[in-house]
């Protein structure tokens, strides 16, 4: 199928994401699952229609938001840090968060609220710890400017990065325990990786993350 | 029984469905209404199963010609950006109904009706209404004309606040609900400017003690009056100001006080205007109904709890950043009710500087994103493979 008819008109069908496939593999079909951040609802609507699960999104922009409902996608327009609070426990079997936590005001909470809404959450996102970007502020001591973080400083939505380190530390403390890990790199399939190996942390330019509550 | 009127094709059909004695209107206050009138409009044709109808419910100071020219003004359909062919409720697809709300006076039964017991208009012995009447009321036309289930229930302001009656109320007899501009309750704000409406109302000598009719007066400058002060709520700052901003009428000031700026000419002619096709009495019953609507009370005051029954139903919500009457504060509380209570909730607040009214104008975002919304639930609903009927 090259696309999708919805609305009386047919939306071109864009190349599919690495990151997507590797979400697409990882969320069963016929379940529930909200993404958070959800843009114009390219994933929601890959997952709705390729696993056939019941999705909503979370935007937190208006024209995101039209173009979802344009395509007939179930979205609420809210933000991470405030709108979490209102899902009740276990609402969802998965809540993906793609290349989203990084750029929330309260990524602790956020996360914790993920565990709290859902079985399982899908969250990536880009790795501080990439050995260009360390040797980029190593050798021109300034922040890094990447393909995978395009803007300068003054301008990134980015405001809480981190590395694999810092987010395995983090889970660890929060009581996750990561059930899958991939290193995603941009046009490249998603590669299997173990977030406790040093050099992953050097190797991986964005990461991937299936976590669950411990226990 | 119907008393049949159909009009010219592009005017839509309807009539007025008179219930009989045995069937009276129950309502909130625990009084009832016998032999109750509902005057309503129909738009396009009933599908074979009967699964194609939509109910719109209006605002205040609206009535059933949502989508045909106003009798009384010859003013066009107030609902002609949303209801029409190709626009998202479309006659060629759906069965489009919009009836007068109950405490009107646009043919459905209310205070200026005749009271059966002394042959005279009820006047204040009409009993007070509330928005649950008037969705029991739409549910007992529903009914009446074959439709078990509607595909959807879409209004905005008091509309609004029917839709979520009705997925309240009759959470297994439609399938989606479209609430725009709207409030779960209505706030002291809310509440303080209905008062000001009735004041004006009640003050204008010709009101009479609601008795009016008797004497063959209307209380046109208390009515007024209070569409004029209700009519700022509308709008909003920048709107105001972008339609008149400081303009005169003529080349100086009178030294006064006759209508110097533009916009107090504007305000006089709307409340001028608006008594031509409303009354009085209804517009004290209807704010009543409006001030008086609180959802969750009475049910534990917990929003998501009234919703939950109808999780099953395909919610879109959108408010208006302009819109001060209703702010989008008040749409958000009803989402979170909505995610709290698991239903499938669409929420959009749209950027427009025209105010509360904004969603009677011409909003492209209010429009793509409603036919999306509408499209997709049809799909779901199982009508989109269906020809038109």
């Amino acid at each position: 199928m090259s696309g999708a008819a919805i609305a009386g008109r047919t939306i071109a069908r864009e190349p599919i994401r690495e990151d997507f496939k590797e979400i697409l593999r990882l969320v069963k079909p016929g379940s529930r699952v909200l993404d958070i951040g959800c843009g114009e609802g390219a994933l929601l609507e890959l997952l709705q229609n390729e696993n056939a699960v019941h999705g909503r999104g979370l935007e937190i922009s208006a024209e995101g938001v039209s173009a979802c409902l344009a395509r007939g996608l179930a979205v609420v327009q809210g933000d991470a840090d405030r709108d979490l609070d209102y899902f009740p426990a276990l609402a969802f079997d998965y809540v993906i968060l793609s290349q989203t936590l990084q750029a929330v005001l309260r990524p602790r909470h956020v996360l914790g609220e993920l565990l709290r809404i859902a079985d399982q959450a899908v969250v990536s996102l880009p790795n501080f710890g990439h050995w260009r970007l360390r040797l980029e502020l190593l050798t021109k001591g300034r922040m890094p400017v990447t393909g995978v973080l395009p803007e300068p400083w003054w301008a990134t939505p980015n405001i809480h990065l981190c590395t694999v380190r810092d987010f395995t530390a983090i889970c660890d403390d929060l009581g996750l325990k990561i059930d899958a890990c991939a290193a995603l790199a941009a046009g490249k399939p998603a590669r299997p990786m173990d977030p406790a190996r040093e050099i992953e942390n050097w190797r991986a330019e964005a990461a991937l993350f299936l976590l669950s509550r411990r226990g | 029984m119907d008393s049949g009127e159909t009009g010219r094709a592009d005017q839509g059909g309807g009539g007025v469905m008179v219930f009989p004695a045995d069937k009276p209107l129950q309502l909130d206050s625990g009084g009832r209404i016998d032999g109750l009138e509902v005057a309503y409009k129909t738009y396009g044709t009933l599908n074979a199963d009967r699964s194609n109808a939509i109910l719109i419910c209006h605002a205040l100071s609206l009535d059933q010609y949502a989508a045909s020219s106003h009798p009384v003004t010859g003013r066009r359909a107030w609902w002609r950006t949303m209801v029409g062919p190709g626009l998202p409720m479309d006659p060629e697809r759906h069965f489009i109904i919009c009836s007068n709300v109950v405490g009107g006076c646009m043919g459905t039964t209310g205070p200026s009706s005749i009271n059966p017991a002394t042959g005279a208009a009820w006047g204040l012995a009409f009993p007070v209404i509330t928005i649950a009447d008037m969705v029991r009321a739409q549910a007992m036309l529903v009914e009446t004309l074959g439709i078990e289930r509607l595909f959807a229930v879409v209004g905005g302001s008091m509309g609004g606040m029917q839709v979520l009656q009705w997925a309240a109320d009759y959470p297994q007899r439609l399938f989606a609900a479209v609430c725009i501009a709207a409030a779960a309750r209505h706030s002291a704000q809310n509440i303080a400017f209905h008062e000001v409406g009735r004041q004006a109302i009640m003050a204008d000598p010709d009101w009479r003690g609601g008795d009016y009719a008797a004497v063959g007066v209307r209380p046109e400058k208390g009515l007024a009056v209070a569409r004029m002060a209700a009519h700022i709520t509308y709008l909003s700052e920048p709107a105001l100001h972008r339609k008149f901003g400081r303009e005169l009428q003529s080349d100086g000031l009178s030294w006064g006080f006759d209508a110097d700026f533009q916009v107090e000419s504007y305000l006089r002619h709307q409340g001028a205007s608006f008594v031509d096709r409303f009354d009085a009495n209804s517009y004290l019953y209807i704010t009543r109904a409006m001030d008086y609507f609180d959802l969750a009370a009475g049910r534990g005051g917990v929003l998501a709890d009234v919703f939950r029954p109808a999780r099953d139903v395909r919610f879109c919500v959108f408010s208006f950043t302009s819109d001060w009457l209703y702010p989008t504060v008040e749409s958000r509380s009803i989402v979170r009710a909505l995610n709290a209570a698991g239903a499938r909730a669409s929420f959009v607040e749209i950027d427009s500087d025209k105010g509360h009214d904004a969603f009677l104008l011409d909003e492209p975002v209010l429009l793509s994103a409603l036919g999306g919304f509408m499209a997709s639930a049809a799909q779901a609903a199982g009508l989109a493979d269906q020809a038109a009927p």
